[in-house]
């Protein structure tokens, strides 16, 4: 029984770290400049951990493999060093990957969160609510009209709650539902939950941050890849939370320019 | 510290009559049962509710027969309906976390056992423990309430993260009452484990028997006293913050609702409140309340470990301040649940180191356990290869913590697939693992009849390569992006992935097909299994002096008399290679 059982655990421990190893799941290309830190840091990671997992499955297996149901009178032994030795080998070597993954993770956190975006890093307001995305554009006058919830017109596309009557700052902000990015510049997104916790992932942007009614948040990356990726939301949010998506559109400087165009006539 | 204790009388009289002796019981081990009887119902309800979520999300369009029986409007016709799988979902975790992993290692086995293993006749407050077991049950009456009114249960998850849950019926199906019955059936939950803690602790504290000092307590009793420490302080915090949230709902308060809401097309009449408070109050418990289902476990696995190597561990005391150091870190680590909250930034990397820290202590128990088995006598009946088994599931579940404890990792790893392997299998099926060890380890005790060693066996077997091919495989889907909380992938990233939830979903069916192995067993073995000896696994504790079941009064009267500690195996005793705690034999 204890062979059977140190078996099938080797197979289950080494299955187990079979597709890590083959990289059959691996995070989706990285298209953000601050990403490829927190893959190094999630890899180094993935070793340290692989192997703390695969010693301590196979020592198990081992032991009960060699220690178990015994002939009757076989005396029980100690391990040479004892309890001591064990306290010893956590704290070097667990004490060890403690400071060595908690320091090098701060830079790759801190790559996000600690620096300021640039002063030329493009402002877009990205605007949560049950169930879709909403993004606006600050338009020819450079900024952003005050938002006011009262005037929430969904039906007839007023989704931020802009005063279009009476505020000439709203009326040239553009507003749409896919988030266009021109590549290879710091974007800086302003947060704003209309209603409940919502949050923005974008795998392929190493991005998540959650929207958080009353809070003014925002996160700035930068895109180094064209293409189109999905924004989905990864905070509960009611009913529709499976079906809360919209894309991340990364074009050229060019392409950029021309949709914001097209978009701004289309308001 | 040493000083022993000697036990005063707290006898309550010899029950008398059905009621007394079965329903409001006063004994321990009654109350014991009763916790252990509603954590069996809840396990298996949260388990059926696991399946239908699996079910649905491989195959959202088919009929599950019978399902619009129990809510027509969240499974017309049987087929679940998005909003309908987050309701399960919520009733999942809630059912699985508070009375599951609660009440079964904590207040079952601890309430059984606790009393007998430091010769006491019972707890210190009877009455305050058979009013604690009946609140919980009222807490379970509420929370099912919820699947059969008009609105159904909520959708918020266990976690009920506010304004959502908040702002009542404009946010959405189940957020009506469905969601307040959640907080009422929270708010009673906590003041039975309250309730518990005090008694727990107060018992170990002043009923300790005549030689029974600290040190010579079984590691499992000091995980229960060290447990109750935690749910004194945790369940203090989660029952105010069920209070608030249930003022924003019912009396217009604004706790944890700020102005400007715009929810079904209506302005919210609250302001000033803030959605981060509650995730501050609710994961200040929440994180603690993983090692309240953890330690438990630890310890009765250390219990069971002990007597079945034939050996004592490398050192009891370092096991034993291993897990009062992860109790007292267990404080310090809740923002880690935050790192993308909107929390500031400085205060993830602050949570972030006592998180990675807490792994010292784990891998420090983790390792005595390995050292110890090294040339042990390993007695492989069905409770030890749990206990094996949760020792495996302990280091699969620890080192995926070790990617989530960094805030840089979690920004990608965050509210994936990847969170909900970690917590599987450290908090969920390692704990159940930990239970099931010391079912198997003290059904004999409790019902006076053995379990079934075959059925056992063939449980553990199906049950430990079921639970790797469910969890396991989560993991990976994390990695890839997946991530939860979602009724359905299609038309998705997440799209490819769908041959991995398959394969999930199947192993989920025979895993939870062979949980009615065990249920059998337990049922058969109680009426109809051989008689159990007082000591059917040459233990050393005390629960194994007494005879099997215990009389009411557990010692018939005598105060058991302590000469050694518990880990007197592999010695040479008139009885064998042990020698019990109560036997004034010298070794």
């Amino acid at each position: 029984m204890g062979k059977l059982f140190a078996a099938i655990l080797t197979l289950v421990a080494l299955a187990s770290a079979y597709p890590i190893v083959t990289h059959m799941y691996v995070q989706p290309v990285d298209i953000s400049t601050h990403g490829h830190a927190i893959d190094e840091q999630l890899s180094d990671t993935m070793a340290e951990a692989g192997f703390a997992f695969l010693g301590a499955q196979l020592l198990l297996a081992l032991f009960v493999w060699r220690f178990s149901n015994r002939k009757n009178g076989s005396n029980v032994k100690h391990l040479p060093g004892g309890a001591k030795l064990m306290v010893a080998t956590a704290f070097i070597l667990v004490g060890t990957e403690v400071l060595a993954l908690g320091v090098l993770g701060q830079k790759a956190w801190a790559d996000v969160y600690f620096t300021a975006p640039k002063q030329d890093a493009l402002q877009i307001q990205s605007q949560a609510g049950q169930f879709a995305f909403y993004f606006r554009y600050p338009g020819a006058d450079g900024k952003f009209a005050a938002l006011h919830p009262d005037k929430i017109d969904e039906g007839n596309g007023n989704y931020f709650g802009l005063d279009l009557a009476n505020d000439v700052e709203a009326r040239d902000d553009i507003v749409t539902a896919e988030l266009a990015i021109p590549v290879n510049r710091e974007i800086q997104l302003l947060m704003h939950a209309k209603d409940v916790n919502h949050s923005f992932y974008v795998r392929e942007l190493r991005i998540q941050q959650d929207f958080v009614p009353g809070l003014d948040l925002s996160v700035h990356f930068t895109a180094t890849k064209t293409g189109k990726y999905e924004i989905v939301c990864t905070q509960l949010c009611g009913l529709g939370h499976y079906n809360m998506k919209a894309y991340l559109n990364v074009l050229s400087q060019e392409d950029f320019d021309k949709w914001l165009r097209e978009k701004a006539s289309e308001q | 510290m040493e000083e022993a204790v000697v036990q005063t009388t707290h006898v309550h009289a010899p029950p008398e009559g059905f009621i007394r002796k079965h329903v409001f019981s006063l004994d321990h081990k009654v109350i014991g049962k009763q916790y252990f009887g509603l954590a069996l119902v809840a396990v298996f309800m949260g388990m059926a509710l696991s399946w239908l979520m699996r079910f649905h999300l491989v195959w959202p369009n088919t009929k599950v027969p019978g399902l619009d029986l129990l809510s027509s409007t969240g499974a017309p016709g049987g087929v679940i309906t998005p909003e309908y799988y987050l309701s399960l979902m919520t009733m999942h975790g809630t059912l699985m976390v508070f009375f599951v992993l609660t009440n079964a290692p904590f207040a079952g086995f601890g309430n059984y056992f606790l009393p007998i293993q430091i010769g006491a006749e019972d707890m210190a407050f009877p009455r305050f423990n058979m009013m604690s077991f009946w609140v919980t049950f009222v807490a379970f009456l509420v929370l099912i309430l919820a699947f059969f009114i008009p609105d159904g249960p909520p959708i918020s998850g266990w976690t009920a993260y506010a304004p959502l849950s908040a702002v009542g019926k404009d946010a959405g199906p189940g957020l009506a009452w469905g969601q307040s019955l959640w907080a009422i059936s929270i708010a009673i939950f906590c003041v039975g484990q309250l309730l518990g803690s005090l008694n727990f602790i107060a018992t170990t504290l002043d009923l300790r028997t005549k030689g029974m000092t600290f040190m010579r307590m079984p590691i499992c009793t000091w995980a229960w006293f060290i447990t109750s420490a935690i749910g004194l302080l945790a369940f203090a915090v989660l029952l105010p913050a069920c209070l608030l949230l249930l003022l924003d709902r019912m009396a217009g308060t604004s706790f944890f609702i700020p102005s400007g809401l715009v929810i079904s097309d209506r302005l919210q009449n609250h302001a000033g409140g803030s959605p981060l408070l509650w995730q501050h109050l609710f994961w200040f418990f929440g994180h603690p309340e993983v090692y309240i289902a953890i330690l438990p476990a630890v310890g009765i696995v250390s219990h069971v470990l002990i007597t079945n190597m034939r050996k004592p561990m490398l050192s009891a005391k370092v096991i034993i301040y291993s897990m009062m150091s992860i109790g007292f870190l267990s404080w310090m680590v809740w923002g880690h649940h935050m790192f993308v909250s909107g929390m500031n930034p400085s205060s993830s990397l602050l949570f972030s180191f006592p998180t990675l820290t807490i792994t010292i202590p784990a891998t420090i128990i983790t390792l005595i356990w390995l050292g110890s088995l090294y040339g042990a006598n390993i007695q492989l009946n069905s409770a030890t290869l749990f206990a094996l088994g949760f020792v495996s599931m302990f280091v699969s579940g620890g080192v995926s913590g070790f990617f989530l404890a960094q805030p840089s990792i979690d920004i990608y790893l965050h509210a994936t697939y990847f969170v909900v392997g970690h917590f599987h299998m450290v908090m969920g099926v390692a704990a159940i693992f930990g239970i099931l060890s010391g079912t198997y380890f003290w059904f004999p005790k409790m019902s006076g009849r053995m379990m079934n060693e075959t059925l056992g066996k063939l449980h553990f077997w199906i049950t430990f390569v079921g639970t790797y091919c469910i969890f396991m495989p989560f993991h990976y889907l994390g990695l890839a992006g997946n991530v939860r909380r979602y009724s359905s992938f299609v038309n998705d990233f997440m799209a490819p992935l769908m041959p991995v939830h398959k394969f999930i979903s199947i192993a989920a069916f025979i895993t939870g097909a062979a949980q009615f192995i065990f249920l059998f067993n337990l049922i058969h073995s109680r009426f109809r299994g051989k008689q159990a000896p007082e000591n059917p696994w040459n233990a050393t504790s005390l629960e194994w002096s007494i005879p099997s079941p215990p009389p009411w009064d557990n010692f018939g009267g005598k105060h058991p008399v302590i000469y050694h500690d518990p880990y007197q195996y592999g010695v040479k005793g008139s009885k064998g290679d042990f020698v019990m705690q109560d036997s004034p034999e010298q070794v």
